[in-house]
This record gives structure tokens, C-alpha cells and sequence, in this order.
């Protein structure tokens, strides 16, 4: 067994990062404020002092520009890390990562690869108002040729760091400014972790809550406010969105027969309709109740603090639609 | 008449060919009492501001103007009311000089219903379209094409309107900036593009950012007027915008100026700005020109205790809107979907 240290979120991202571009040369880092500032989040303190600037590079604010720089070296064989300051700003390099990382591979007839990881916070902070909370995910995950990745723990953010890293392909890395403080253990030697692979991160029979990121964090919460009401339900982490580990997921809803998405986007064609549409296909015989779906309210994300925390989904919020499911009549 | 300063002459060690004013202007001593008096109000709300943020009556990003209020103000002093402003989420001065009431700005960062967006936008995100302020937009760059369009609608429907369009030297670097000046060349847009070079994008400083310590150069290839200028006198930033502004109300033809400013506090509240030293700071605080302002009017026909009263219906302003965001109340989600699309939702 190895032993376990106690690590932040943002600390276990740090690690991977650098003991990567430690083991593979090719492997760089850019973005805004990563270097000299030590990364607006602080995810990269520290970095441009051991790597140098030749391979921690300070951008300016250029999402488009720099996004295909990344595109262009991985297709030339580098292995570059490009963070987004937040998703919100990745909208400005929308047009690199659909029509050029996710699409380059096939356009070539399978000749050339991007391997590259775009990482950086998503989804809502705390009022930081309508164009600065939009949850990105969902727009990734539906482009073939992208993976998404969007990790709820600090070992599984050091883990699949690691793997999205060395993969072949362009990797899009979810993850949330209010995790990165997020502590948890880390075992010493943690490796890659395989993408696909969902965890079942509480037991129960009730209903399967399906989450992911700092969804899970909400999951969990809902699921013991329940607990104390007998409501026993299974919290299901995806860790990765695509690929997705539907047999995990339908596994969990054959054993409790009801299933309820909560991620934090809107409702519209998200990885929970997505989730839904697998499900029904999957286990419809074995569900009872309607699946249902804990999302953002679907409006932009209005700055006043209770409006935004409505807007949310919170722990009430999983908790009541549970229960609509479980106390269902007929 | 105007000439190039040699680099030596430039207020700012590191920059080079600035435009300054040769010849002592003749000026209104009220005239520059109203200006004065609206920086003064700006730096206020600013400070207020930032006492709120840390009471936590504001939340989110709070990026606070204070140190640039000669730019804003004194650009807008150049407008005609029915002139349309677009700025970046750096945005109170610019919305207060526009004229917004001190009470719907703080009742907005407050997140009452009150605000000038009702709550719902928050401080990077300030409109007020009664005033012609067309808000401030939190994308880098994102709001410079916007800004051409509103350009582009005076044009079409020939009103005699010009646009002023403000983002921080950062936004040089984005396509929003170049797809903007490119177009509004083009199409001939009556705007004026003002780059408020504060030299540090967010931690970042000038000299990083982009290739060129002119950030004016960049109107050559578009092929349109620029100016350049280090932010002083507010009757300067005044009377060159004013160029400017004409150009684009008689001619139809945009300008790119920039306004060498500097911000005395961090990029936002989060950010202790440690990339920077106490030394540089001092030497811009010492040049404030808020503080030029007033020793010009001291100069002039007004007393110490005219300027006195001036400040102290500032504060009185300043605390009646505290008050008034204080009592107000806030929205409610029923105003989320009314807000959200015009007519029926579309579920
Ligand atoms: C497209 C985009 N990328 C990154 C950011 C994050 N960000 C906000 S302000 C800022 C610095 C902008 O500096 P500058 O344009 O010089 O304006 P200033 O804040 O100095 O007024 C950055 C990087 C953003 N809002 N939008």
C-alpha cells in the first residue's frame, strides 16, 4: 500500500503537471497569467521557476491565437497544456478546438494527431455575473474526436491530469474554482487513471444520482440530508464525460431503479439528456420513475447572490427531486 | 498645436513618443470645476466600493477605476448626450461620467432591484440606455465589434450619433480588436476607439502583452487617425477626444487614441498587484490627476473653501446613494424569464 498525503485540488493538478513535463520533454505549458503571476487560481505556482520560460510561456490575451499555437505544435509532436484563465474565454477559441484540434485527425485521413490538454475553471464562481459562469462542458462534449474530463477529487484530478496529458488526443480538462481549495487524499504514487471509468462514491438503493465535477460535492451533500430521512441513494462520479462509462451508470440504476443527472449547465441538449437517453435505452426495463435532471435554471447567470445561488443547483434542490421520484404515485 | 515629445520629455521613463500639448490652453474655471467634480465623485463611489466588497454588500469581480478617472471623464466631456459609450467591465467611472445616478450605480453593485440593471448584471455589466450607456461587457474584447455595430446603426439610420468605444491595452492583443478597427475602417464608422493603456493587463505588464510600446501604431494598418497621449489634464484628454469625436460626426471616420493611464489599486479585488513596486506606484499617485486638477482650480477663480463644498456634496451624494442600495430591495426570481427572452419563453 502506498501512503496517502492530504492535497488540494489545485495542488494535485500542480503535481500532475509537473511531473509530467518532468518525465516528456514535449510536454509545455501556456496560457495567461501562469508564469510571473503564478496563475490566476494558483494552479501553476511555481512552475515558470522550475521549468523556465521556454516551456511555462505567459500569453497575452489571445484565447484564439494561442489555442492553435497549442494545435499546430501538438500536430507537430509537442504535448502542450493550454490554460484557459476560465471556460468562459475558451468561446473565443471555440472555432480552434471544434474545427481544427477535434477535427484534424480525420481531415488527414488519420496522418496527423493533437495531442493537446485545454484545462482551466468552469462553470460559476460566486456573483461573478452573467459572462463569467457559463458551464462549457456541455458544448465540448458533444464534438467527436474531443475527450472531456471533469474530476470531482483531488486524486482523480492528479490521475487523469496524468492520462489526458499522454493521450493522442486533444483533451478537454473541466475543472471549478471552487474546488481547488477542495482537499482530499492522494496516494504517493498515483498514476494515470483510465478515462471511462466512473466511481460509485456512495451506496444505495433508492435512486442512482449521476454527477461529476463539483456536482459531485452537491450529490453527496443531497445524499445525506436523505440518508437522515431513510432515503438511502447511490451517488455515481463520471470522472470522465466522454468517454462515458454508461455500464457503471446502468449498473447503478438496475439496482435502484431510479436515476436523477445533476450538473451544473443548462438543461438544453446537456450531458444529463445525454445520460437520459442512454439510460432509457439501457435499462428502461428496469426503471420506475421518469429520469430527471438537476440543472442551472435555464436563464444567464443574473449577478444578485440569491437569484445566483437559485440558479444553482444546490444540495435542496437534489434532495426534493429525489423525493419527488421516490414518494411518486403510481 | 500639438508636437512629438522627444522620449526624454515623456513622463514615463519607458515610453517613447508621446503627444503633448504645446501651448497652455485657455480654459472655463467651471468648466473643469463640473469635470472635477464628477473624478471626484468617481474616486469616491470607488472607494465606498471597495468598503462595501470587503463588508460584503458586494460580491463577485469589483475592478475599481480609481486613478483613470481623468480618462473617462475627460473623454466623455466630448460627447453630446445622444452620443453611445461601450466599455469593459472596468466600467463604474465610465457609466457615472455618462450619466448614470450614483444610486442606481451602487444599487446594481449592491444587486438590488434599484440597480440600474435591476441586480442582474452586477458591476462588470453596467447599462443604462436612457443615458446612452450601452454597458460594460466582461469578455476581452468581445464588446469592440459590438461597439462598431452601434457605430454602424447611427450610420444607417443617419443620425448624427458617435460612438466611443473604451477597452484596456490587454484587448490589443484579441481579434475583437483587430476584426473592429478593420470593419469601422472599412464601412467608414463614425467611432472612436480609446485604449486606456493603464500598462498592466491584469498581472501582466505592458511590455509582455504586446511587441510594440505604441499601441497606436496598430491604427496604421487599418488605415485611420490615431492620437496619443499621457492622461494629465482632463481638459486635455477632453479637447483631443474632442478631435477625434468630430472626425467621426462630420467625416465618418473612426480614430484609435490612446490614453497612457495607470490604476493606483489592483487589477480586481482579489489581486494585491505584487508584480509592481511600491516606488512606481508612489510616482504615479504623485502625478494624480485628480490632485492636478484641483491645484489648476486653486490656481484659477476658485477658493479652497468653493472646492470644499464641492467635495462635501459629493459625499452627501455619495452617502444618499449608500442609503438608498442599503434600503432597497432585491429582485426576484420572477423577473428571470421576462429578462430572458422578450415574449413567450422559448422552453
Ligand atoms: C477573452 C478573455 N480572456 C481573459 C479574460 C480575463 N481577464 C479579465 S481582465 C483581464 C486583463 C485585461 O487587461 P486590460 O485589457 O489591459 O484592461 P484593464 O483591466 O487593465 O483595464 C483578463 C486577462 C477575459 N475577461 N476575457
Amino acid at each position: 500500500m502506498s501512503n496517502m498525503r492530504q492535497l488540494r485540488f489545485r495542488e494535485a493538478l500542480r503535481e500532475a503537471m509537473t511531473e509530467e513535463m518532468d518525465r516528456d520533454e514535449r510536454v509545455f505549458l501556456m496560457g495567461e497569467e501562469v508564469g510571473h503571476y503564478q496563475g490566476a487560481y494558483k494552479v501553476t505556482e511555481g512552475m515558470l521557476d522550475r521549468f523556465g520560460s521556454g516551456r511555462v510561456l505567459d500569453t497575452p490575451i489571445a484565447e484564439s491565437g494561442f489555442a492553435g499555437i497549442g494545435i499546430g505544435a501538438a500536430m507537430m509532436g509537442l504535448r502542450p497544456i493550454v490554460e484557459f484563465m476560465t471556460w468562459n474565454f475558451s468561446a473565443v477559441a471555440f472555432d480552434q478546438i471544434l474545427n481544427n484540434a477535434s477535427k484534424v485527425r480525420q481531415m488527414s485521413g488519420g496522418q496527423f494527431n493533437c495531442p493537446i490538454v485545454f484545462r482551466g475553471p468552469n462553470g460559476s464562481a460566486k456573483q461573478v455575473g452573467s459572462q463569467h459562469s457559463t458551464s462549457m462542458e456541455h458544448f465540448y462534449a458533444t464534438i467527436p474526436g474531443l475527450k472531456v474530463v471533469a474530476p470531482a477529487f483531488p486524486a482523480d484530478a492528479k490521475g487523469l491530469m496524468k492520462a489526458a496529458i499522454r493521450d493522442d488526443n486533444p483533451v478537454v480538462f473541466i475543472e471549478s474554482e471552487t474546488l481547488y481549495s477542495v482537499k482530499g487524499d492522494v496516494p504517493d504514487n498515483q498514476d494515470a487513471i483510465e478515462f471511462g471509468r466512473a466511481q460509485v462514491v456512495r451506496d444505495g438503493t433508492a435512486a442512482t444520482l449521476v454527477a461529476y465535477s463539483r456536482m459531485t460535492h452537491v450529490a453527496l451533500e443531497a445524499a445525506a440530508h436523505l440518508a437522515k430521512e431513510g432515503i438511502e441513494v447511490e451517488v455515481v462520479d463520471l470522472r470522465t464525460l466522454r468517454p462515458l462509462d454508461e455500464e457503471t451508470i446502468v449498473r447503478s440504476v438496475q439496482k435502484t431503479h431510479r436515476c436523477v443527472v445533476v450538473h451544473e449547465g443548462w438543461s438544453y441538449g446537456g450531458v444529463g439528456a445525454e445520460i437520459a437517453d442512454r439510460v432509457q435505452r439501457l435499462a428502461f426495463d428496469w426503471l420506475e420513475a421518469p429520469i430527471l435532471r438537476v440543472a442551472q435554471l435555464d436563464v444567464g447567470m443574473p449577478y444578485n447572490a440569491k437569484l445566483e445561488q437559485a440558479c444553482i443547483p444546490q444540495p435542496d434542490r437534489v434532495r426534493d427531486t429525489v423525493k419527488r421520484l421516490v414518494f411518486r404515485d403510481g | 498645436m500639438t508636437k512629438e515629445s522627444s522620449p526624454k520629455a515623456s513622463p514615463h521613463a519607458h515610453s517613447d513618443r508621446f503627444i503633448e500639448a504645446t501651448t497652455e490652453r485657455s480654459f472655463d474655471a467651471s468648466h473643469l470645476a463640473h469635470l472635477y467634480r464628477q473624478m471626484f465623485l468617481i474616486r469616491r463611489v470607488e472607494e465606498e466600493s471597495a468598503r462595501a466588497y470587503a463588508s460584503g454588500k458586494i460580491g463577485g469581480f469589483l475592478h475599481l477605476y480609481i486613478g483613470q478617472e481623468a480618462a473617462g471623464v475627460g473623454a466623455l466631456a466630448a460627447l453630446r448626450p445622444e452620443d453611445n459609450v461601450v466599455t469593459t467591465y472596468r466600467d463604474h467611472g465610465i457609466a457615472i461620467a455618462k450619466g448614470m445616478t450614483t444610486r442606481a450605480l451602487l444599487a446594481e453593485l449592491w444587486g438590488k432591484k434599484t440597480g440600474c440593471s435591476q441586480g442582474l448584471g452586477g458591476s462588470m455589466h453596467l447599462f443604462d440606455k436612457a443615458h446612452n450607456m450601452l454597458g460594460g461587457y466582461g469578455i476581452v474584447g468581445g464588446h469592440i465589434p459590438l461597439a462598431c455595430g452601434v457605430a454602424f446603426a447611427a450610420k444607417y439610420q443617419q443620425q448624427d450619433r458617435v460612438t466611443l468605444c473604451f477597452f484596456g491595452e490587454g484587448a490589443v492583443s484579441i481579434g475583437g480588436f483587430h476584426e473592429g478597427l478593420s470593419l469601422a475602417s472599412l464601412w467608414k464608422l463614425p467611432i472612436v476607439f480609446i485604449c486606456e493603456n493603464n500598462e498592466y493587463a491584469m498581472g501582466t505588464p505592458l511590455s509582455r502583452t504586446l511587441s510594440v510600446e505604441d499601441v497606436s501604431q496598430k491604427a496604421e494598418a487599418y488605415g485611420i487617425a490615431r492620437d496619443r497621449l499621457v492622461v494629465d489634464d482632463v481638459l486635455e484628454v477632453e479637447a483631443r477626444v474632442g478631435v477625434a469625436v468630430e472626425r467621426a460626426r462630420k467625416e465618418q471616420l473612426p480614430t484609435l487614441i490612446e490614453l497612457r493611464t495607470y490604476r493606483f489599486r489592483g487589477h480586481s479585488m482579489s489581486d494585491p498587484a505584487k508584480y509592481r513596486t511600491q516606488a512606481e506606484l508612489d510616482d504615479h499617485k504623485q502625478r494624480d490627476p485628480l490632485t492636478q486638477a484641483r491645484a489648476k482650480l486653486l490656481a484659477s477663480k476658485y477658493t479652497e473653501d468653493q472646492l470644499l463644498a464641492i467635495e462635501k456634496s459629493v459625499e452627501e451624494e455619495v452617502a444618499d446613494a449608500v442609503k438608498f442600495a442599503d434600503d432597497s430591495p432585491e429582485p426576484d426570481l420572477s423577473i428571470l424569464a421576462p429578462t430572458t427572452y422578450d415574449g413567450p419563453f422559448a422552453y
